[in-house]
Formats: structure tokens, sequence, C-alpha cells
């Protein structure tokens, strides 16, 4: 009787600026969109709406190819993206190549933190975006760890019971609980298309002397779920390499002997595959990650 | 009834009303001249039963207190006018500009649009309230009868046909804008309503005052017919304000703005039109005396005056004028309003007036020139593109296939470009530094020759290498990449990327154009 009536009072002093105080609301339940790359679909399960998504991940490892195939994914199915770009380091020249409708993209090109942060706060009050990307790669992490933690949870406020995933790239995870999905990316190998191929009498030692020999063809990267607000943390440990198929290198590279359930936080592994968009080779679409 | 009149009577004062709304219901006097020399030439009845007389001196109006003296001005006459024009045309397609405080409209055909006469009465009259003017409403069979009795009788007066002249046998001669001489003479004769005038014999009328009394006998009597001398439609949209004071902060100026647009808008809308654009002008209080000039451009038509209040806030704030105003004038460019389809399968897309308000907005805060789309330009110099308007296809945006979309690596773009030292070996990179990294260089492609514009002033030709670089363990941002790494298995071997170096011929040193990441 006594909580019943703790309860009645709690909801009447609250009334008018709480709606419902003590609903109960499973966040687990979101609504998910592809990212564009099937393997990090199916480890993440999709980059949230109306979640804060974190991309973390040093340079050259792989970041901004899953931000442009996040904007590729998004503009293809016509709806308008942000980009708040803390350094001015976007490249409209290989976003199109990755498949970004550029007339679907607002670019911010701000000079600082301070601007990208207040930009991506405008964004997210305008609202109509099916994605805001707020882009801090480039911005040193010791400056990115004074962003007091209101400012994540304000834009989780914000992007909450809107249809808008807000995504967030850095060089190390900042805010916290917050997000809704933190993304470790590692930096995989490069591959480097070599003509001609490797004969008897020219070994690939040698190709490297003759550097106009090869091309850049495509590098691979590690995407691990640190937290997922959106799916048990249980899950199969598994090493698959750049062809999408599960290989004994990649399994014992993993420490695994086999296929196993992991409950924790970072249990979860898997590679996927960009190419190079080179002007000089051939032009080639790599679906390798979606041959399984 | 088959015409309608519309008078606003006093229309100098109440144009002046309608842009200081404060002032209704206060006596006002306006007055007119070059300074000293300004004279009373306009007031309401508030101001004459003070005591107030036209051409009094302005200094003697002054010596009343309660009368707001104010500057007659012809602007705001005009802009009165105006609207009260788009107020009958917002109802009838043939109008009449009767005169600066009247206008008639033929009714013919619209009762099945608009209701009965009390009905459209009402609206006219709730329309020029809407617009800031107390205008008063007639309705007769005949132009002249309706325009008489809108200026003999306050509120609406529906004159049923046939009754012309009983109606209007109780106003003065001078509500029929006689000439003064016959005025004078009529005054004479004891004639002063409109039913003596009209109880005279036409024929002796005629040989004492000519066509002009047998003009007035027909005004008397509510029997001239004619035809409406229609008046175009004019797409004027234009308001605008004098200030005594000058306004130097920009509050006060918006709260200016924001009457003028909300006269602005409620006109456009009459008419069923948006702005496309809004102009600003102002007169500045300077010596000699110079304008300050804006213009806001809608990517889609508007006519919500709080938006475009803000939009033009955030203009004037990103560009304020240098000194104090006198003047202000807001033009709008008519245009046909946007017309949304509502669909439950549209893509998701920003509100078009929220998002021009948002970018206005992020235009303040990071410039221009650094807000809006990418575009490619038709050019092989590297990197070369044009930031231009973001306009969002939304409806007419073709979703494409997943199968059409081409996966490729992210490269991130340094500007401006570092410089960068290269140890070469064989013409080959072998060691690089940049930035405070060094490392080696572990494979390469290259070098690739782009050049071009040779004609232009600023040729370039530039070799590019794609490295793959193994950085020295010590180098500056390792460190960091520890950390960022700290969580990933170790890869075996040292931190490396992929980069983008040139040789600039022109500049004779090597850059780093960017990063795949």
């Amino acid at each position: 009787m006594a909580l019943t009536a703790l309860r009645s009072k709690l909801e009447s002093a609250l009334a008018g600026r709480v709606l419902a105080p003590f609903a109960y609301r499973d966040r687990k339940v979101m609504e998910t969109v592809s990212v564009g790359i099937p393997t990090v679909d199916s480890l993440a399960g999709g980059l949230p709406r109306g979640g804060l998504t974190e991309i973390c991940g040093a340079p050259c490892s792989g970041r901004t190819s899953l931000l442009l195939s996040a904007l590729a994914s998004r503009t293809a199915e016509a709806e308008a993206c942000a980009l708040v770009d803390g350094r001015d380091g976007f490249d409209p020249h290989a976003a199109e190549a990755a498949g970004v409708e550029l007339k679907q993209l607002l670019w911010v090109r701000c000079r600082n933190i301070d601007q990208s942060l207040r930009a991506t706060d405008l964004l997210l009050q305008g609202g109509g975006f099916g994605l805001i990307a707020l882009d801090l790669s480039d911005i040193p992490p010791e400056t990115i760890r004074h962003v007091p933690l209101n400012v994540w949870f304000r834009f989780r406020r914000a992007v909450e019971d809107s249809p808008t995933v807000l995504m967030l790239l850095e060089q190390e995870s900042n805010a916290k609980t917050c997000a809704s999905l933190v993304l470790q990316l590692g930096a995989g190998l490069a591959r480097w298309s070599r003509t001609p191929m490797p004969t008897p009498d020219r070994d690939a030692a040698s190709l490297f002397r003759h550097p106009a020999a090869c091309l850049l063809d495509s590098l691979e990267a590690h995407a691990e779920v640190l937290s997922s607000r959106m799916q048990p943390a249980s899950g199969v440990v598994g090493a698959i390499d750049a062809i999408g198929m599960p290989s004994a290198a990649g399994m014992s590279a993993a420490g695994m002997a086999g296929p196993a359930g992991m409950f924790a936080s970072k249990a979860l592994w898997g590679y996927f595959s960009g190419v190079a968009t080179n002007s000089r080779a051939i032009s080639k679409t790599n679906r390798s990650a979606n041959r399984r | 009834m088959a015409f309608a009149s519309i008078y606003v009577p006093g229309v100098s004062v109440q144009a002046v009303v309608r842009a200081e709304p404060a002032l209704r219901g206060c006596a006002i006097a306006l007055v007119d001249g070059t300074p000293p020399l300004r004279n009373v030439v306009a007031a309401n009845e508030a101001a004459r039963q003070a005591g107030v007389t036209l051409g009094m001196a302005h200094t003697q109006a002054q010596q009343f207190s309660g009368v707001e003296i104010r500057q007659r001005s012809r602007g705001q006459e005009e802009s009165a006018h105006t609207a009260l024009l788009d107020l009958a045309w917002s109802v009838s397609p043939r109008i009449e500009n009767t005169a600066p405080d009247t206008v008639t409209l033929d009714l013919a055909g619209l009762h099945s649009l608009f209701g009965s006469e009390e009905e459209i009465a009402q609206q006219l009259t709730e329309g020029a309230s809407r617009f800031g003017l107390m205008a008063q409403v007639a309705m007769a069979s005949n132009p002249d009868a309706a325009i008489h009795a809108a200026r003999g009788f306050p509120g609406i007066t529906l004159i049923p046909p046939g009754k012309e002249s009983q109606r209007l046998g109780c106003l003065l001669v001078s509500v029929l804008s006689p000439g003064a001489e016959v005025l004078e003479t009529l005054e004479r004769w004891g004639v002063r309503t409109c039913q003596a005038l009209a109880a005279l014999p036409v024929l002796e009328l005629s040989e004492r005052l000519g066509q002009e009394g047998v003009r007035l006998h027909e005004f008397a009597r509510g029997a001239r017919a004619r035809s409406l001398v229609l008046a175009e439609p004019a797409l004027d949209f234009v308001e605008e304000m004098e200030i005594e004071h000058g306004v130097a902060e920009l509050e006060p100026l918006a709260f200016l703005l924001g009457r003028l647009l909300d006269q602005l808008c409620a006109r456009l809308a009459a008419r069923s039109l948006a702005a496309g654009a809004i102009h600003l002008r102002f007169r500045l209080e300077t010596t000699p005396p110079s304008t300050f000039e804006k213009v806001l451009r809608l990517p889609v038509p508007m006519r919500d005056s709080k938006i475009l209040l803000r939009l033009l806030r955030l203009q004037l704030q990103a560009g304020p004028p240098t000194a104090p105003i006198l003047k202000l004038v807001l033009a709008a460019d008519p245009t046909r309003p946007r017309v949304t389809r509502g669909e439950l399968f549209l893509p998701r897309g920003p509100d078009p007036e929220k998002l021009e308000l948002t970018i206005a907005r992020l235009a303040n805060l990071v410039g221009d020139g650094n807000i809006g789309s990418p575009e490619l330009v038709d050019t092989h110099r590297p990197g070369e593109f044009r930031v231009r308007r973001f306009l969002p296809l939304g409806a007419e945006a073709n979703r494409r296939r997943e199968n059409e979309i081409a996966q490729g690596a992210g490269f991130r773009v340094f500007r401006p470009a570092p410089q960068a030292s290269v140890v070469l070996c064989d013409g080959r990179p072998t060691r690089v530094s940049f930035r405070g990294l060094r490392g080696d260089v572990a494979a390469a492609s290259g070098p690739w020759r782009t050049s071009g514009d040779w004609w232009r002033e600023d040729p370039w030709q530039q070799d590019e290498w794609d490295l793959e670089i193994h950085f020295d363990v010590s180098s500056g941002a390792s460190s960091g990449r520890r950390r960022a790494r700290a969580n990933t298995p170790s890869q075996g071997g040292p931190n490396r990327g992929l980069y983008r170096f040139y040789y600039d011929e022109r500049l004779q040193g090597w850059f780093v154009r960017g990063a795949y990441d």
C-alpha cells in the first residue's frame, strides 16, 4: 500500500513533465538498418535507428570505409543524410565511388570540435535525416576525452524516438553507456594485385622492385562489437577471411580451436573487405563479403 | 446585390496605426511638410475632439496632451491601399481601384463560393481587420450606391434592389463628393441631404448646375448604373515602416520586422501565393543617407512569418547594418506555394522550412561556403569539387537496388596537404616522414603521373604513389595508436597505414594527399 501511495505521489508530482515515468521501456527493441557490409550487419545486427553508434579505431582501420558504406546504404534508400566533418577530411570522389548519392548528403565542414558538436546538435534538433554522422576521426583522442559525458547523453536523448541513425567516428570510445552500439575496428592486411603473376623466374619480392607492376587492390579491417544494447551478449566466435569463408589460419590467429560461445562484451569477431577506388585500376567491385 | 464596396475611413491615419498597433484607440494627428514648417494634414476623431484641427502647425498640435503626433508616410499609405486591393482580389477577380481609400468589387457568381451577402460582407470586414484596417463595407445593385453607402454608414450596410434612394436619403450631400462650388451652392439652397437633392427636379437642376448636377441627382437616388473600371491584378508585395528614432539593436529591429512580415504573409495568403525571396532594404542614419540591402532567397516557397523572421535574424546576425535604421522596406517575390503530397511510402526527409532554418544556423556557425552538398567537377585535377546548396531530392529520388551500389575503400583527404619528406632508392620511396610520423615503405605502387590545365595559369603535374608504411614505434602518433588498439589482438609487427603521396613538379616537393581508411 505504501508503495502504491508513493508511486501515485511520484506520478502526480511528475505529471506534465514526464510521460508514464514507471512504464517499462525495452530499449533493446530498436529498428536497425543495414550498414551496407553484410559481415558487419551479421555481427552487429545493423545500425540502430534512434540510437548512437560509436565506430572506434586507429587511423587506416576502416572507419571511413564503414562510414561511406553506411551513407551509400541510406542514400540508396533516398534518405537525406548529414556528415559533420570535424577536420574537413571527407573526400567526395571516394564517396561517389563508394555509391553515396551526393545530392542527398549535407556536408558540414568544421574547423574544431566545438563547431562539430554544436553543428550536430543543430542537425538533431532540426530532424528529418536518416543518418547523421559525426566524424571526429582526425581529432586527437585527448581532446575528445574532455567532452563532458552530458554532451553524448544529450545527443542520445535528441535522437531517441526519432528514425535517425547517429554515428560517431573517433579513435577510441567515449560515449560510454550513451551508445547503443560500439564497434571497434582494426587494420587488417592490405592486398596488392600484381601484374603479371609471379613466375618461377620472377618472385613476388622482385615485383615490388617494380612498383608500377602492382596496384593497391583491397584493404581488410577487423570489426569487433565492444558493446551492444540491441542483442544478447552471447554469439559465435569465428574468424572469417576476405572471401567470407571460415579459415583455419584465421581461427588459429584468433586463438580459437573452433566455434564457441562466449558471453562477454567483446565476444564477436568479423572481417570485411573493401576495394581501393583507384582510378588507375580497372574498376572492380569486390563482392567478396557477399560470397558466403 | 451585385456590387460591394470597401471603404477605409481616415486611411492616412489607419496606415500609421497598421504599422504601430499600439496606437489603436489613441488620438492621432499626422503632420507633413518640410521641417520646421510642418502642419497637421490628418487626424482621427479622438484627436479632433481633443482640439486638433487640419492645417494646425506641428508645434501647436504638440500642445494637446494625449495626442500622438506622427509623420505622414506615403509608403505606408501605399502599402495599406495595396493590402486593401489584395483583400478584394481574394474574393473577386473583378475589382475597381476606386480611390486610395475605396475599392469596389463585382460579386456576380460568387454566392455559390462564399455564401450570402452577409457572409461575404463579414468576410471582407474580418479580412480588413487581419490586414490591420478598420473598414466599412456596403453592398448594392450598382457600384456608386455601394460606394456612397460604404462611405456614409459605419459597419456593414446591405441595400436591397430598389431601396437605394430610401437608404441613401439620410446621407449628407458631401458623401457624394461634389465639387466645392457645387457643394457651396447646394448649401445656400438649403439642400444638405441626399433625400433633399433627389427631390429636386432634374431638368431645372441641370440648367443651374449642368451635368455635374445631373450626376449628383442620380447618385442621390442611387440610380446610376455603370460598369466597373477593372483594375489589373498587381503582384506587388511591399511593406514599409518609418522610424522616428533610429533602431540600432537587433531585438527591437526583429520586433518591427516581425510585424511587417505578418502583414506580408497575410497578404500572400489572401492571394494564395507564397514568397520565393524576401528583399530587405534599410535607410540608415548616416550622412549622407545610405541604404543597406539584403536578399533572402528561399529554396522552397514559404509564407510562415515566424520562420521567415528567424531566417532574417540569422542573416542580420551574420552581417548587421553599420548604422541605426530610419526606414524599413520589406518586399516579397510572389510565387506559387509549395504543394506537398502526403504518402505512406515516401522516403524520410527533413521538412523544407525547418531544414532552411537549420542550414541558416549552420551557416552562421561554420560559414556559408562550408555547408552544402558536394558536387564533383568535370575535370581531372585531383580533389576538385564544389559545394552547392543542399536540396534533397525527396519524393523524386529513386531508390537504388543493393547490387547497384559499389563497395569501395574509404579515403580521407588531408586539407591542406601536409609536406612530407621522402627517401628514394632507385626512384622508389623507401622511407617517409610527415606530421611527426616516420616509417619505412613496405609496399609501393607508382609513380602514376597526372597533369593538366597546361593552358591555365595554374597547371598541375604530380606523380602519385600509394604507399603502405610501417611506422617506427617511437613515432609521434604511434603511442596514441597503441591506446586505440588496446582491445584488439596483436597483428604482429609495427603499426602501419596506407597513404597516398604525391610529388608536385611545380612546387618541387612531396606532399601527402590522404589516407586509406
